[in-house]
């Protein structure tokens, strides 16, 4: 019976990866929850903008890095996180001035704002394809590690190791400290209370003197950074290819139903079941479980759920599971 | 006016038959995922050809056209109608290609067997081609992975790693050679922990990891690309799961070091080499004729073109059945030794009716249809450069 071991190990393999990529897709799931809430579409071309957004700041890292400019040791990329943020807020409210108003003002069913967004995500994934090509990107630098599995195995003396790389360090830290400035923003400021009050009823608000052209501004603001910092953070953890930009809308949009749509709370829940649900179902759990069982007792299988080939999977069939049996989230959302 | 147009085009028609120009097929991926280097392979076989027109000793003083047609390297529908295009509209007797292993077995299947054209492929390396029954039509001057997949298996026994985990990337070329690799080190009293296919382009690679890390083993080996791979093997050195790796072929590259950092020391792998006085030969010509020599399967290239020409010479027409029957001829022992630049000779010897062993820029010897022997080079990775231990 070796408990650190096993935990350690676990935590190697499974929970940091799993505990970063959820904090990934939390940030994406926030924007779909949001513009599902206020602006009352399925947002498709998310993954799309996503990695428009991400090309942009590869831009800047890449501005920056020819002169010399960065932040040591923390990646440069960091530093161009506000140029990408400036041009998708501009790409975001330039796709809704000439698509998504117009569907606005003819209050067109959700179904059509659907396929809109379907347009804009072939656009959008084209204009990427077009800067950046379809192969991969790393714009990763600074330092790599917080500390590698040698310096861990060195520091406790364990058989197992345990790397942090400062990727997965800043995103998790990120990621919190964004859903806190994104809750205070929404629960205290005016307008975050006047995109409450938009979303819980649109007439009720243009009644009380609440401008809904403002709030469709402040809301696609709000995505365009939920986006970059998403986008930029997956990018210095696993590398930016565009398909995988894309790849990312079904388990965002997993996480978003699965909590609720239209629930903040719920998205961030959401986004952290399935990342573990998809990392923890395919993981082989023999190394653990070897380290847990008792002396003899040590599995000879690879306990492993499903084949690593199957993520997706997982990730389908939570949707299908939540759809079929609690349409609604576990947060009590609104239903597609 | 009808009469006269007619006879004007019989009289074109004639003249050209009179050049005696023979055509034969490039098929390489000039589109897709080689797209890098099947310029450089077809500017290599383009060479061949072009030193047997110059020669004037070709069939009696007839010249060859080459004919490039795509390949995809992926799409196989599109690399079964360039094939088609080649044969029944260019009227090409003979096919260099194609590249990939997908499109060359597609292309082999539906068009050049039913056809009855011969086919040579400088780059498809699956094993699937040994056994795959095709007449005696099929060729290739890179040796197949199942041999890659022995000789990289005895390098692991022999520095003492008998328990390894393996991976391969998800396609027939990952899958050949991962049994071909698994079959030798099960033979020779090896255990494999675990076999785990990869994707390639992912994100994400600590769950395949993981599971490699699971079953354990001393050293893990990754046969795939640089992208896949290379992310398994940066991946899988980064979460502490392995420390040694093996990688075949498909990972050689400058890239992959640049892209894999300090995990990648003292890796050791395989790749198809050549060397020797026909290796110099081929890097003089390509040099005098401005054609990338260090680019992969430039050599092979050559050769196959080289072979095509000579089995036509050898069978006195230039018919894809006379090519057919003469490639294993030209291509094996006996005869006089024929390297790159002395191809006009190999011409002579053939028309005077003496018998050729073709070497080429890559030794050449051919085991029967769809197989060829192939030198390979071990080397290992040092200070991030590539260091040859020998050569097998």
């Amino acid at each position: 019976m070796e408990p650190l071991n096993a935990l350690v190990s676990v935590s190697n393999f499974m929970l940091i990866p799993a505990f970063a990529y959820g904090s990934q897709l939390a940030l994406g799931a926030l924007g779909i929850t949001l513009i599902f809430s206020i602006l009352r579409f399925a947002h498709f071309a998310h993954g799309d903008t996503m990695a428009l957004g991400t090309a942009a700041v590869i831009g800047g890292t890449w501005f920056l890095q020819a002169r010399g400019i960065g932040i040591d040791p923390l990646p440069t990329a960091l530093l161009a996180v506000p140029f990408g943020i400036l041009v998708l807020t501009g790409y975001l409210l330039v796709a809704d001035r000439f698509v998504y108003r117009y569907y606005r003002k003819v209050k067109a069913k959700p179904m059509i704002f659907v396929m809109a967004s379907l347009g804009v995500m072939f656009i959008t994934n084209g204009i990427t394809r077009l800067f950046m090509g379809v192969g991969e990107t790393r714009f990763e630098d600074g330092e790599r590690f917080l500390f590698t599995v040698r310096q861990f195995r060195d520091w406790s003396g364990l058989d197992e190791g345990m790397a942090l790389r400062s990727a997965q360090a800043i995103t998790i830290i990120t990621a919190l400290v964004v859903m806190v400035a994104l809750f205070w923003f929404l629960n205290r400021t005016r307008a975050g209370k006047s995109m409450r009050a938009y979303s819980d009823n649109e007439d009720l608000a243009l009644l009380s003197g609440i401008n809904p052209e403002r709030v469709v501004v402040i809301t696609w603001v709000i995505t365009a950074i939920l986006l970059v910092l998403a986008g930029t953070l997956y990018g210095l953890d696993k590398g930016f290819r565009p398909f995988n930009y894309f790849q990312l809308l079904l388990p965002m949009f997993a996480a978003a139903i699965l909590g609720g749509l239209g629930s903040p709370i719920g998205a961030i829940v959401g986004a952290y079941v399935v990342a573990f649900a998809e990392m923890g179902i395919t993981f082989a759990w023999r190394r653990v479980v070897t380290y847990l069982a008792p002396e003899g007792m040590e599995p000879s299988s690879m306990m492993q759920l499903l084949p690593v080939d199957y993520k997706f999977a997982v990730t389908f069939a939570i949707l299908v599971i939540v759809l079929l049996f609690r349409p609604t989230g576990i947060f009590k959302g609104k239903v597609l | 006016m009808k009469k006269m147009l007619l006879a004007s085009t019989a009289l074109a028609f004639s003249a050209s038959m009179a050049m005696a120009d023979v055509k034969m097929g490039v098929l390489l991926g000039f589109t897709g995922p080689i797209e890098s280097v099947t310029p450089h392979m077809a500017d290599a076989a383009e060479m061949a050809f072009r030193e047997v027109s110059e020669s004037g000793l070709f069939l009696g003083g007839e010249t060859i056209t080459p004919v490039r047609a795509d390949s995809t390297c992926l799409d196989a529908s599109a690399a079964q109608t360039a094939a088609e295009r080649l044969i029944s509209s260019d009227g090409v007797v003979a096919i260099m290609g194609a590249d990939c292993t997908p499109v060359t077995m597609a292309v082999l299947q539906n068009v050049a067997l039913s056809a009855g054209v011969p086919m040579i492929s400088p780059s498809a390396t699956s094993p699937a081609f040994t056994t795959t029954e095709s007449n005696g039509l099929f060729f290739r001057t890179a040796p197949s992975d199942a041999r890659q997949g022995a000789i990289l298996a005895g390098i692991v026994m022999e520095r003492g790693f008998d328990t390894v985990a393996l991976t391969y990337t998800n396609n027939d070329y990952g899958a050949g050679f991962a049994n071909a690799f698994e079959e030798s080190f099960l033979a020779a009293g090896g255990t494999i922990t675990s076999k785990v296919a990869h994707e390639e382009a992912r994100g994400d690679y600590s769950a395949e990891v993981g599971q490699l890390a699971a079953a354990g083993g001393d050293a893990l080996v990754i046969l795939g690309y640089i992208d896949g791979g290379g992310s398994m093997l940066r991946t899988a050195y980064e979460l502490g799961a392995f420390e040694t790796f093996f990688i075949g072929d498909g990972m050689f590259g400058d890239e992959l070091i640049a892209s894999v950092g300090e995990g990648i020391e003292g890796t050791i792998g395989t790749i198809p080499w050549a060397e020797g006085e026909g290796t110099e030969a081929f890097n003089a010509l390509a040099e005098a004729a401005g054609v990338q020599a260090g680019s992969s399967f430039t050599r092979e290239s050559y050769d196959a073109a080289a072979l095509l020409a000579l089995a036509a010479q050898a069978a006195g027409e230039a018919t894809p059945a006379g090519i057919a029957a003469n490639i294993l001829n030209v291509a094996n022992e006996p005869g006089e030794p024929i390297l790159p630049g002395e191809l006009a000779r190999g011409l002579e010897i053939l028309a005077n009716g003496g018998e050729i062993n073709y070497m080429g820029a890559t030794n050449v010897t051919l085991v029967g249809p769809g197989e060829a022997a192939g030198f390979y080079r071990e080397y290992v990775i040092e200070n991030g450069e590539y260091v040859t231990v020998q050569f097998h």
